[in-house]
């Protein structure tokens, strides 16, 4: 589709980018303490472009922009998790202490302009035009990972994430040159038709592109081994950024992967040997063990964190982990499967996260030793927090235990050479209950009844609901996001 | 009374729910609403026994829900006579619990909240006949437990609630993976019965991992239930958990709990896998071997009275699990010797019902004398016989009962197991005598360290055993006595399914060995 003509279905994204615009405008003429405003305008702006998104998620997948980006119904559900998940730290930084002494115009300015990142990364079916999203992501993320600029750790963590960000991103870019010289394409369907062709001699240079490539990806949602920025990065922040960054960006890669992969190298059965040439790599198993490797490494770091906001960063990557599990298989099911983890763990985490931010608040802390007695002190916040940690174990009647049975479930579907990682995954789901009843204990056992009961400040208690009410609903009763799932997955687009 | 299994899952939840709504001071409130609704589900569990079919040896008032339609998993409930009577077990002991707990005075809403969350969840497990609702039950469990065990515990309570939790979840997870096993083989469905039905011939020949899937399936459903038995090498959270649980819950532990264990084992592995039962009996039958005299010997050498009597389970499972090896009797090779299956079978069965009623007593007097002395060692006391006849008395009976004496049910129960695993495992059943000799000693000796000798000048104003204290044992203590003298009704009442599971082992193996 020519230029001209895709902008009738890339109103969302314009709709986005007059919302973005317009908080700069309005941040001109706002004193300090009315910055919270600008939050106003963004949100109100995202509701428009979820309605939007909503009105073309029925339209026939089409691709944009001489086949730059892809419109379809998998875009349309990634974009939606992103937009509640935005939605909800909007929210989460009105109330968020930390903020206060600063303005917030740039603040939401900024998380508009990664929305607008996120979203064309979880549409682009170019390597050119995915290369540009990764950036525009990464770079407004080192921006609101610094953003505590009186805060040396804050600068700590946007430093250190340029830093690993560049050279993943520098990495990245290599790979896919490589891959751009080996098939004379940006496109994916053309590289795919171009790389079943390629004879054995490319096979070093195919195998080397991959690797690189994989490492950028590998970076986006912070797999073993390109994860070091991740626990500094989440410490620094701000939580509300943390907990962003562990939602959104996370969302946005996996769609990135699904895509790319599975465009690109796969026969819808798995990593197909024919696509990716006669590389002789064992793609899926090198997959597998990253995937592992990558929960494994989590959980066990998790286990020896002082502060909740750390062991929460390497939980989320223990998370990533569960999610990976499923991309050497790659299926239809196994995409279903990380949608569904994806929509549960939106909730899960952010509630977690928003746990935090209403207990530093009250204390000024976020240790283990904040949170002793918490459960006899704030009944509601307590049960939250256990809901959350039940959700992110795995356990059920919570939604967590959903998204990890999906996980099992194609795994166990794809036949003997995945089991092993079902007992991985399984295994990694017990260590990691040990650390996340660690929270519990100290909030429950230790500590004693309290007199008094105290509620939190009612815009944050509305958020604990908001994300809790899901995180178990969705346990119980997930008939409708599965069906959207499958829905989403019906027109996914697999060839031009 | 259409949806009597339902009323009997949903009843405590709803009571779960109404106490939470109860504010927290008015604690009287809360004890007597508790008590009502698990009194109501006694009463609903009578009223089932009653409309029960006994000669009928299959599902009795089936309910069936959709609930996720697009993986099959419905909402399906039945009972038969492998269920029925833990149900009754566990809906009685629920209501004996709440009075068990009656004095307990820190956060009463809370705990009684979790406790009848717990109760919905055993029901549950026993009731589910779709696998994915089993699980769901099953895990259910894990958290009120998790936080009865940690916040009304011990001293060592943090540490007891952890370990039985990581424990428990290491097990579920590894029940998870055959349950999607069984799913995928048996096409794509939970449904218990309807896998019952395929899982023979959809299993046959199926590999994992090179090996037979049925038999990997069924080795990785039995840890999960083994944890909960507990089986040796499976048994060390045991005795902790049961030290550091305050008493209702540790009644609640040794009662029901480890009874879900062996009826996961029947009603799942036997139900589902049979023809694997005739590989796995003879390990089975040692795994009870070893349970019997590790258990005994282990209880021998205790020096605190309640981890005397956690040993003691083990013990009295391990009765059980040989029990259920005798189910091979049956088969052509063996002799097809029915009559012993039978005994074997149902003595597992009964033994399950009354370990549940004889422990729930002896659990229940060992805290009446914590209550009141702060401490549990056995060598702390001495002559109380003549400080607190009653209680001697009524603990002389739980003893009794406990070591097996002829004229009380766990005697029938032992018994049958025995006769019915003899003509298959002569060696094991000789050696596990030894087990009764074991039994008999420590309860004797430990009977004789606390009630007989100088009485402790420490304890010359100990008070007796009370009313509501009594109100809690007599029940069971008649329960004991009756089935010990006329096991009759009991047996009637299962035998039809009994014979039902057999038939289905037996017709296995004949037909292999044709």
């Amino acid at each position: 589709m020519t230029n001209l003509q895709s902008l009738e279905f890339f109103i969302p994204e314009i709709i986005l980018v007059i919302t973005v615009i317009a908080s700069l405008i309005t941040d001109l003429f706002l004193k300090k303490s009315k910055t919270d405003l600008i939050g106003w305008v963004l949100g109100i702006g995202l509701i428009v472009v979820a309605l939007a998104t909503i009105n073309l998620s029925h339209v026939a997948p089409t691709t944009l922009f001489l086949d730059m980006i892809v419109i379809d119904p998998f875009s349309s559900f990634i974009k939606i998790i992103i937009i509640i998940s935005t939605l909800l730290v909007i929210i989460a930084s009105w109330n968020n202490n930390e903020l206060s002494s600063y303005r917030k115009g740039e603040y939401f300015t900024l998380m508009g302009i990664m929305v607008l990142g996120l979203f064309l990364m979880a549409s682009s079916i170019d390597i050119i035009m995915l290369y540009l999203s990764i950036e525009v992501v990464s770079i407004m993320s080192f921006i609101l990972a610094g953003y505590l600029k009186l805060d040396t750790r804050s600068n700590e963590a946007a430093l250190k994430y340029v830093i690993y960000g560049a050279f993943s991103s520098g990495l990245m870019l290599y790979g896919l040159s490589i891959v751009y010289g080996l098939t004379g394409s940006t496109n994916y369907f053309v590289i795919q038709a171009s790389v079943v062709a390629l004879d054995s001699s490319a096979n070093p240079a195919l195998v080397m592109g991959l690797l690189m490539i994989l490492a950028g990806f590998g970076y986006k949602i912070s797999a073993v081994p390109f994860h070091f920025w991740t626990p500094d990065v989440y410490e620094g922040s701000p939580i509300t950024i943390t907990a962003y960054l562990s939602v959104a960006p996370k969302a946005a890669g996996f769609a990135m992967i699904i895509r790319f992969f599975h465009q690109v190298f796969s026969d819808s059965y798995g990593l197909s040997a024919s696509s990716i040439g006669s590389t002789d790599m064992p793609w899926p198993e090198i997959i597998g063990v990253l995937a592992v490797a990558t929960m494994t490494l989590g959980n066990l770091v998790a286990i020896q964190q002082e502060s909740i906001k750390r062991m929460l960063a390497y939980s989320s990557i223990a998370h990533a982990g569960y999610m990976m599990l499923a991309l050497p298989v790659i299926s239809i099911d196994a995409i279903e499967a990380i949608m569904v983890y994806l929509f549960v763990y939106l909730f899960m985490n952010l509630g977690a996260f928003f746990i935090v931010i209403t207990v530093k608040n009250k204390t000024g802390g976020e240790t283990f030793e904040d949170y002793k007695g918490l459960g006899w002190k704030m009944p509601f916040v307590g049960s939250a927090m256990t809901l959350f940690m039940l959700s992110l174990t795995g356990l059920p009647p919570t939604a967590g235990f959903v998204g990890k049975f999906y996980i099992f479930k194609t795994l166990i579907g794809a036949g003997n050479d995945y089991y092993w990682l079902v007992l991985a995954g399984g295994i990694n789901s017990v260590i990691s209950l040990y650390y996340y009843f660690h929270v519990v204990k100290v909030m429950f056992l230790d500590g004693k009844r309290s007199d008094k009961i105290e509620q939190p400040p009612a815009p944050m208690f509305g958020l604990l609901l908001m994300s809790a009410i899901p995180s178990l609903v969705l346990g119980l009763y997930w008939n409708p996001l599965i069906s959207w799932v499958k829905e989403s997955l019906i027109f996914y687009t697999q060839t031009l | 009374m259409e949806n009597i299994l339902s009323l009997l899952i949903w009843l405590p939840i709803l009571g779960a729910i109404a106490v939470l709504f109860i504010p927290r001071d008015k604690e009287n409130i809360i004890r007597y609403t508790s008590a009502a609704f698990t009194g109501v589900q006694f009463i609903v569990a009578i009223i089932l026994w009653r409309k029960f079919e006994p000669e009928n040896g299959s599902m009795q008032f089936m309910e069936r829900l959709e609930w996720i339609p697009s993986l099959n998993i419905s909402y399906i409930l039945g009972v038969d006579g492998l269920s029925l009577p833990m149900v009754m077990l566990t809906a009685m002991l629920f209501f004996i619990g709440v009075f068990v707990s009656w004095n307990i005075d820190k956060a009463v809403k809370g705990y009684f909240a979790l406790y009848l969350l717990l109760n919905a969840g055993v029901i549950g497990v026993f009731l589910s006949l779709d696998f994915f609702l089993f699980y769901i039950f099953w895990e259910i469990m894990l958290l009120p437990m998790y936080f009865l065990i940690g916040i009304w515990g011990g001293p060592q309570r943090e540490y007891a609630a952890i370990k039985f939790f990581l424990y428990t979840l290491f097990g579920s997870v590894l029940m998870l993976i055959g349950i999607l096993g069984l799913y995928f083989t048996c096409g794509k469905t939970f449904d218990i019965l309807l896998i019952m039905e395929r899982a023979p011939e959809a299993l046959d020949g199926a590999l994992w991992w090179g090996m037979s899937a049925s038999k990997v399936i069924w080795v990785l459903l039995f840890i999960g239930f083994a944890i909960k038995v507990p089986v040796f090498p499976f048994h060390t959270w045991l005795p902790l958990v049961h030290v550091e649980a305050p008493t209702a819950i540790s009644v609640l532990l040794a009662g029901i709990l480890l009874k879900l264990g062996v009826y996961g084992i029947i009603r799942i592995n036997y139900g589902i896998m049979p023809g694997e039962v005739w590989w796995f009996a003879g390990g089975l039958a040692f795994l009870g071997l070893v349970n019997v005299i590790w258990g005994g010997l282990c209880a021998l050498a205790q020096t605190d009275l309640k981890k005397l009597v956690a040993y003691s389970s083990i013990n009295h499972m391990g009765y059980s699990l040989l029990g259920m090896a005798a189910v091979v009797a049956a088969g052509a090779m063996n002799g097809g010797d029915l009559k012993a299956a039978q005994a074997g079978l149902s003595g597992a069965v009964f033994q399950m019902f009354n370990h549940g009623t004889i422990s729930a007593m002896l659990f229940i007097l060992v805290g009446v004398v914590y209550e009141r002395a702060h401490h549990r060692k056995i060598d702390g006391f001495g002559g109380l016989a003549s400080q607190m006849p009653i209680y001697t008395g009524v603990t002389a009976l739980a003893f009794f009962a406990g070591l097996g004496l002829p004229g009380f049910s766990g005697f029938v129960s032992e018994a049958m197991c025995f006769i019915g695993a003899f003509p298959v495992f002569k060696t094991i059943v000789v050696l596990s005598t030894i087990g009764i000799l074991l039994n008999a000693a420590y309860f004797l000796w430990a009977f004789q360290r606390i009630f007989f000798g100088e009485l402790n000048v420490k304890y010359k104003d100990m008070a007796e055993i009370n009313g509501l204290e009594l109100f809690t044992v007599i029940p069971l203590a008649i329960i004991t006595i009756f089935f010990g003298v006329y096991p009759r009704p009991y047996l009637d009442l299962i035998r039809a399914t009994m014979d039902q599971i057999i038939e289905k082992i037996a017709f296995v193996a004949n037909f292999a060995s044709m």
